[in-house]
């Protein structure tokens, strides 16, 4: 990519300032701290933060291809679960084989057996992203309501094919041996898990920040959710960028799929169906295809979900339609809304 | 004569259910600059996306540079040579000045020379180079569009009303703009509400209604012609001026 340096002028004319939203970005923090006080225990607060930054994180990862998806091409995906699903049943393909490294009391194998786990699940969704694309996608492109019953359809068939490859009935799932347990510091108690998912929900953000920010293709898709057909006019395919940013993002609800199957640690054919709720709540909160305001609305949801759980567990089913109608009410487009034409 | 860089020969458009281009001829020589002219609703903007393949001409043929462009892909027209400023602009404002450049330049880095000269015409880009494009004026968004349609050798240009809504004095800037592209040798087609700024550019005039083309010719014939331009362009010429 080219490095245009361009010395500034100085000039008399005052600069434009530049609109960086802090706002939505304070809204974590300040949550977190308003929590505090009404959970008075320090250490609980610790524990249930982790909790909800870790359910954040896998909410995002399940939910960011989809915002792309959306915002990219303007298609309503009902069979996004589908992926999640899939990724978490393909992991046994690898636990198989592999049933040793899970139960050695190794950290690298442990991790390795995760890390591989992840792999063939993105490689299994991506393929399988791919071909629903081009057989249930393209040929309803421009109608929404083609494209919810269509890719609903895609939903029913994808879960029956799952039934009848890996059986209807529930597979219990174990975490790797290192991975199960909580570390202990003082009176805070941190499951471990939670953490690894802290930290690949946060790799898989920078590294997706930083292909949106500064590579080419990332210009490209983040010109195409503005204005596709201006992308064309410059001489770009983008039907190429969409069949990409599809299958990327399919990929990406299957690393989703592995990290949550890990963590409920049950596979079902219907877990995905069974978060799409909460991934629609955070795409809408976050504005259709904001990448950004997807990991910002992840975290806000699984946070207060896990707060309201602790301090009111009644409440706690609804607080997800509860934040989004306050997001809305405050930004009716969501927190960062994407401009379209 | 040698053959005109693009030709349209009996184009008809529609959009869904609407008759939108009922034949449009016209043929646009290379090296000059040609100015098409129409009261609101005629049909310019509706022309410049037959061309770009943003909607699919029904009938008729659209010739490029000795091609039928007629059925091509908008992205397939563009590579052929074609630079386009949409009425609307569509600057992506969501990336900054740089950005917008470096995407328009699709076939590699925009070199030290071009760019010079880019920023030579619009000064202004080079202030805000680093600023997201959203927080651009509505002329700096306009510079931005015509740099980004020049960010790499282009054969012919269309530029959809560039001086639309512009004050006085950005409107005589990009009028300067236009002349330094000329005399650079590009082909262009302009569409032009203001005749004052179409009389002071054209070489050539092509003047739409209602879906068709009322006149083609040299802007030299119209600007002598009052008869001429009250028939074709009726109020609008005092309007503008
Ligand atoms: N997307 C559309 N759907 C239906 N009709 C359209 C559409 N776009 C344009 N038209 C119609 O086509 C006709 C020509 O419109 P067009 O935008 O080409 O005119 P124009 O000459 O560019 O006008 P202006 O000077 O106002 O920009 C108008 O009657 C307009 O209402
Ligand atoms: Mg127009």
């Amino acid at each position: 990519m080219t490095d245009m340096a361009v010395e500034t002028t100085t000039s008399s004319e005052p600069l434009p300032r530049t609109k960086t939203d802090w706002l939505p970005l304070l809204l974590v923090p300040a949550l977190a701290l308003l929590a505090l006080p009404f959970i008075g225990s320090g250490s609980t607060w610790v524990t249930l933060t982790v909790a909800g930054l870790a359910m954040g994180m896998m909410i995002f990862l399940m939910a960011s291809g989809l915002t792309l998806v959306f915002g990219l091409m303007d298609i309503i995906n009902f069979g996004h679960g589908v992926f999640i699903s899939l990724g978490a049943y393909a992991t046994l393909i690898v636990l198989g084989p592999l049933a040793g490294w899970g139960q050695a009391d190794s950290v690298w194998l442990n991790l390795g057996l995760l890390f591989l786990c992840i792999v063939v699940a993105m490689a299994v969704t991506g393929v399988v992203g791919a071909v629903f694309e081009r057989v249930i996608v393209r040929p309803v492109y421009g109608s929404h309501l083609k494209q919810i019953l269509v890719t609903m359809g895609g939903l029913i068939v994808a879960e029956q094919a799952i039934h009848a490859i890996w059986g209807a009935s529930p597979i219990p799932l174990q975490l790797p041996q290192t991975l199960r347990g909580a570390f202990v510091i003082g009176d805070i108690v941190m499951e471990r898990y939670r953490v690894v998912a802290v930290c690949i929900g946060l790799v898989v953000f920078i590294g997706m920040q930083l292909l949106l920010n500064r590579t080419r293709i990332g210009l490209l898709i983040r010109a195409g959710v503005e204005n596709p057909e201006m992308v064309e006019a410059l001489g770009y395919r983008i039907r190429r960028l969409f069949v990409s940013v599809f299958v990327a993002g399919s990929a990406l609800a299957g690393l989703g799929g592995v990290m949550w199957a890990f963590y409920r640690q049950t596979l079902t054919a219907g877990m995905g169906m069974e978060v799409m709720v909460l991934v629609f709540i955070v795409i809408i909160i976050g504005g259709l295809g904001s990448v950004g305001g997807c990991f910002v609305g992840s975290i806000l949801v699984a946070l207060v979900a896990n707060y309201v759980g602790f301090l009111e567990p009644k409440l706690a089913l609804i607080s997800n339609i509860l934040v989004m109608a306050l997001v809305l009410i405050w930004r009716p487009q969501g927190l960062f809304p994407v401009a379209r034409r | 004569m040698a053959e005109p860089l693009l030709q349209l020969s009996g184009v008809h458009t529609h959009i869904g259910p609407y008759h939108i281009l009922h034949g449009v001829d016209f043929a646009i020589p290379a090296g000059q600059l040609t100015m098409l002219l129409g009261r609101n609703g005629a049909g310019k903007t509706t022309t410049l996306r037959t061309i770009m393949g943003l909607w699919q001409a029904s009938s008729g043929a659209i010739r490029f540079d000795g091609q039928d462009i007629t059925k091509n892909s908008t992205p397939n027209i563009a590579r052929a040579g074609i630079g386009y400023v949409p009425e609307s602009m569509a600057i992506f404002t969501d990336l900054t000045v740089r950005e917008n450049i470096v995407l328009a330049a699709r076939s590699g880095p925009v070199d030290s020379a071009r760019l010079d000269w880019m920023l030579g015409l619009f000064p202004a880009l080079k202030r805000f180079w680093n600023l997201p494009a959203g927080n651009l004026s509505g002329g700096q968004k306009q510079m931005l569009a015509i740099a980004r349609a020049i960010a790499e050798p282009r054969r012919l240009l269309l530029i959809d009303e560039p001086t639309k809504g512009l004050a006085p004095v950005m409107v005589r800037s990009m009028i300067e703009a236009f002349k330094a592209l000329k005399a650079a040798g590009e082909t262009i087609l302009l569409v032009e509400q203001n005749f004052y700024a179409a009389s002071a550019l054209g070489d050539n005039v092509i003047v739409m209604d209602d879906g068709r083309i009322v006149h083609s010719g040299a802007m030299r014939e119209m600007v002598e012609d009052k008869n001429l331009q009250q028939r074709l362009l009726g109020l609008s010429l005092d309007a503008h001026q």
